[in-house]
């Protein structure tokens, strides 16, 4: 079942509390999105890093329930 | 053989090995087709490893990286990272230099 954005950005949110999230719905799909995200949490991490916490926050729908998000993470 | 094994000796053997969706010639993912592109473009040799071939690798690889998603893009052994980031660090040059500096350019 495809993820709603509203979803994808309470999850962020719930394990990145300060994070400023921008989703885009690519296709109107509620499928393939794309997201700016930005927190503190990020400043001392890695790109792996940062996408890893990205996708941890997902619970495992990245790739399974979530078909296709990609991302990019900044520092705050 | 283990599938971690497998995992290992492939980025052993292979300098540049990219776990892919299809080959590089006939990608069958837009994610994995972006990036067998810049390396295309970067004019680098590359293993592509096509893990539709291998329903164990394709689960493997994820465990392997700690992961979720494929393409992933392995230099020297180390996880470079997934379409995101590959595609940024080429926006970036980073790319470049990564491969210039292990003279793999």
């Amino acid at each position: 079942m495809p993820l709603s954005e509203e979803k994808i950005k309470e999850l962020i949110k719930e394990a990145i509390p300060d994070a400023s999230i921008e989703i885009k719905d690519l296709m109107g799909d509620n499928n393939h999105y794309s997201a700016v995200i930005k927190s503190k949490l990020f400043n001392n991490l890695n790109k792996i890093e940062q996408h890893k916490l990205v996708y941890k926050s997902l619970k495992g729908k990245m790739g399974n329930e979530l078909h296709a998000l990609s991302i990019v993470t900044e520092g705050k | 053989m283990e599938i971690k094994d497998k995992i290992n000796s492939l980025i052993k053997e292979n300098r540049i090995c990219l776990f892919m969706k299809g080959t590089p010639d006939a990608p069958q993912c837009g994610f994995s087709m972006a990036i067998s592109n810049v390396l295309k473009h970067l004019n680098v040799n590359f293993k592509g490893i096509n893990v539709l071939d291998d329903e164990n690798l394709r689960q493997g690889i994820k465990d392997f990286s700690d992961w979720p998603t494929i393409p992933q893009l392995y230099i020297d052994r180390e996880f470079v990272g997934g379409c995101d980031i590959v595609k940024e660090m080429f926006e970036k040059g980073e790319l470049k230099t990564l491969l210039k500096n292990k003279n793999l350019i």
